[in-house]
């Protein structure tokens, strides 16, 4: 056990604390850490310093070298994410395309297709999003029903995803879809790649509860890629839709830990200027999440540590998302009992409310940062595998118990 | 940065866990229970004599190996899972903290090369009939000074402290009060007016005594008014210890509740199946699992002495706590009637759950401290 940065770790933590120092100014540095999940503010400044942070291939951190990457170690990933949130630097915007897909198509890509997806990934000219869910195929994935089928050399594509985050945003889509028409389950599936900007994809905005609209219906009429844009083999795209979960799952939300222990300070802060600190039952609910978020560390640590060591995430990894989803659940709640009756209350906007939610849902629904938090956690439970199915998960493959009878 | 235990200290665990397998199955822990001392002699004399465990942290200068709290909490944890009943958490991780934390050059010399050859049983007295963990909660007042000191009152929920041959007081000079004026005082067992009663304890796999106290004589151990904050620090070395062991018993009944849930059959299937059963295991070994992070982290925390103890000390001793206690009440619900009987294990652990949390402090109790820790 060793906590202690050691002399490389040490000198790759100047070269990023030195690297924020230089380049995190004026726009970039009035937005902070605002934009996020529920809340776009400052898109294009978002883009910008994401530009930047491709640049100098801090976007790409993990990739092998010669595919523009850092290769940097899980130490070195660890260092970065912590000196990003404290230096407060702006949320970033890549997480499908860096976060996501990335992962998968250097797991399951070939050359050809890295080299031709990786540097747009990285220079920020491609966003991604992520096409599994559809109205009949939610926790039950493997009923996805949207067609694949090859007309020459191309793929056409028809069918509904939905819940699609920023699929108004993305270029690309990474997109479960059955390529074998008389196929059930897991079977006859293919991992296609689906360039957004075409006649037969349309977009259509969901508004959320929060007032914004990060989640869209996207509808394929005979929409095209080409043949070769299939990650993996066709007819196996249960396999690497299933990598890409794993990764949603386990590292990508490791960084996740430091900016839920900032919103925690900033609970913290207030209870203390609106003197409920001093409220004994709050200050269990505090100290709580306090022990919460700092053992959300400590299992991150250990888990990546195995991993280090035996080269595999492990089922494991859904023991962290079913953690992080409800701590931060409870938080949302315990913000809006900090908040007191100030919590009911919309701040009147400032201008720059919601980009989307603005047209379709109620004017200037500007949630302040703990509404959004209390709002949008709930859906943390939902997305990337819920809270039921975590536990089914970790019942039946970690713990190997029966499954359940059809 | 790496959060995982060296080969070593692995094969630490795997001799421990071998020796508890062999030395303290559930027979042998029903057998203990049910005597007065609680604890088997030979068996105490086997652990220092066999494994080293009693000398595992002090330093070699006072007859120890030299070891960390990583290793302690090791040898801990699987004592918790064996539900050990033994004198060892209170002989190293209450009193032999205590003694490294205030006494003397001369006066660790004396007293910890006897503890480290397993020929000394210890015991810290500092809790009083008013139960409580905190600095006002001592009232037993010591008079004189050095190697004339004179003890009057009485200490309650003692671990040990009927079978103690060395007992450490905490006491307050006269006059003073919170954290000020507090001292340790060292009491032999069998002293002159010293009334040792063996209490019968809820969780019998603990003993605990009342001590009372008329006019006994007592040395100062080290400075008898600074000692709040080795005292403090000894409470957290002993809650990063405690959280150890606790972590053995609940990785212990989620395995029992695991292994159940897939061989009892109702409405013909595996009661395992169903996701109300499949779901509080899940919910266990999360909880489970992440009681090892925090008490690991801890382990380390104290080995390193470095200034996040206080911090986490708390957070392991407060989340521990409520997991072990959880998994415990867990672990009957999911057996059924068999494990609501005198005969299943279930209870033992149950007991010994509940009485852990409330030692040294229960989860409400540190939240508190924690707060005022991290500034809140
Ligand atoms: C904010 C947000 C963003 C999202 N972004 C994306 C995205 O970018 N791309 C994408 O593809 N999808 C996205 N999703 C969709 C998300 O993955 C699905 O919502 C999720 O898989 C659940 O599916 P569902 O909504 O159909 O609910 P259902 O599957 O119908 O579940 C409803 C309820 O039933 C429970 N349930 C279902 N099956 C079981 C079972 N076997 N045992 C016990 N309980 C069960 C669930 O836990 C849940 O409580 C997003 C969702 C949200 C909320």
């Amino acid at each position: 056990m060793d906590f202690i940065d050691s002399p490389t770790e040490a000198a790759f933590r100047t070269e990023i604390k030195d690297w924020l120092n230089e380049n995190l100014k004026g726009d970039f540095a009035e937005l902070g850490g605002r934009g996020g999940p529920a809340d776009e503010h400052g898109w294009d400044i978002r883009i910008e310093w994401e530009k930047l942070l491709g640049k100098d291939r801090w976007l790409g951190l993990t990739w092998p070298v010669e595919y523009g990457g850092r290769n940097a170690s899980f130490s070195e990933q660890i260092i970065f994410s912590e000196e990003y949130a404290l230096a407060n630097a702006p949320a970033r915007v890549s997480f499908f395309g860096e976060g996501l897909f990335a992962p998968t198509l250097l797991a399951y890509g070939t050359d050809e297709q890295k080299r031709r997806f990786l540097p747009k990934i990285q220079s920020v000219e491609e966003l991604w999003c992520q096409g599994y869910s559809e109205p009949d195929a939610g926790s039950d994935l493997a009923n996805v029903k949207t067609k694949g089928a090859l007309d020459g050399d191309q793929w056409v594509v028809n069918g509904q995803k939905v819940w699609t985050t920023l699929a108004h945003r993305a270029q690309w889509c990474f997109c479960i879809t059955r390529t074998d028409p008389d196929s059930q389950g897991h079977q006859g599936l293919s991992y296609l790649l689906i360039p957004m900007d075409q006649p037969g994809v349309e977009v259509r905005p969901l508004v959320q509860m929060t007032g914004t609209a990060e989640f869209n219906e996207v509808f394929f009429a005979d929409a095209r890629t080409d043949a070769t844009n299939v990650l993996g083999a066709v007819g196996d795209g249960w396999k690497v839709a299933m990598a890409t979960l794993g990764f949603e799952r386990g590292t990508a939300f490791l960084s996740q830990q430091l900016a839920f222990a900032r919103e925690l300070e900033e609970i913290i802060a207030l209870a203390q200027a609106n003197e409920v600190a001093a409220d004994p039952v709050i200050r269990q609910e505090l100290a709580d999440s306090y022990v919460g978020v700092q053992i959300m560390k400590y299992n991150g640590l250990r888990m990546l540590t195995s991993l280090v060591k035996s080269g595999v995430l492990g089922p494991e990894a859904s023991i962290g998302k079913l953690y992080w989803s409800n701590w931060h659940r409870t938080l949302g709640e315990r913000a809006m009992r900090v908040m007191g009756s100030a919590a009911t209350l919309i701040e009147p906007t400032k201008g720059d409310g919601p980009s989307i939610g603005q047209e379709s849902g109620p004017r200037a629904y500007d949630l302040n940062e703990l509404q959004r938090i209390f709002m949008f956690s709930r859906s943390e439970t939902i997305y990337a595998g819920s809270s039921e199915i975590q536990r089914n998960i970790i019942g039946e493959r970690v713990l190997g118990l029966p499954r359940e009878p059809k | 940065m790496n959060f995982a235990f060296t080969e070593e200290q692995d094969q630490l665990r795997d001799a421990v866990r071998r020796f508890m397998e062999t030395k303290s199955d559930e027979k042998e822990v029903r057998r203990l229970m049910e005597t007065a001392e609680g604890y088997d002699p030979e068996l105490w004399a086997q652990m220092a004599n066999e494994l080293g465990l009693q000398s595992l942290h002090i330093p070699e200068a006072y007859g120890g190996q030299g070891f960390t709290f990583i290793e302690l909490g090791i040898v801990l944890e699987e004592m918790g899972r064996a539900l050990l009943c033994s004198p060892y958490f209170s002989t190293v991780g209450l009193a032999t903290n205590a003694i490294l934390n205030a006494g003397t050059e001369e006066q660790k010399s004396a007293l910890l090369p006897g503890i480290a050859a397993g020929e000394t049983i210890a015991a810290l007295a500092f809790t009083e009939p008013n139960g409580r963990w905190d600095a006002s909660g001592i009232t037993m007042e010591a008079k004189g000074s050095g190697d004339a000191v004179t003890l009057d009152g009485t200490k309650m929920y003692v671990i040990d402290g009927h079978i103690a041959n060395t007992i450490v007081v905490v006491a307050r000079q006269a006059g003073s009060s919170g954290e000020d004026g507090i001292g340790f005082y060292v009491v032999d067992g069998d002293a002159a007016g010293l009334t040792r009663t063996a209490l019968t304890t809820m969780d019998q796999t603990r003993k605990q005594a009342k001590l009372e106290f008329a006019g006994v004589k007592a040395t100062s151990l080290g400075d008898s008014d600074t000692g709040w904050t080795a005292l403090s620090k000894t409470l957290d070395q002993a809650a990063v210890c405690l959280a150890n062991e606790m972590v053995g018993g609940a990785q212990k009944v989620l395995e029992m509740s695991v292994e159940y849930a897939k061989v009892r059959v109702q409405f013909g299937r595996p009661i395992g199946s169903f996701q109300a059963i499949k779901h509080k295991c899940a919910d266990m070994l999360l909880e489970v699992e992440s009681a090892k992070s925090a008490a690991y982290y801890a382990a380390w925390a104290a080995a390193e002495d470095n200034d996040e103890l206080p911090v986490v000390a708390s957070l392991a001793k407060a989340y521990c706590s409520d997991a072990y206690f959880h998994a415990t009440a867990e672990n009957i619900q999911i057996h059924g009637g068999i494990g609501f009987t005198w005969e299943h294990p279930a209870h033992l652990y149950f007991k010994r759950a509940k009485s852990s949390e409330i030692l040294l402090g229960d989860a409400t109790y540190h939240r508190e401290l924690l707060a005022q820790r991290i500034g809140i």
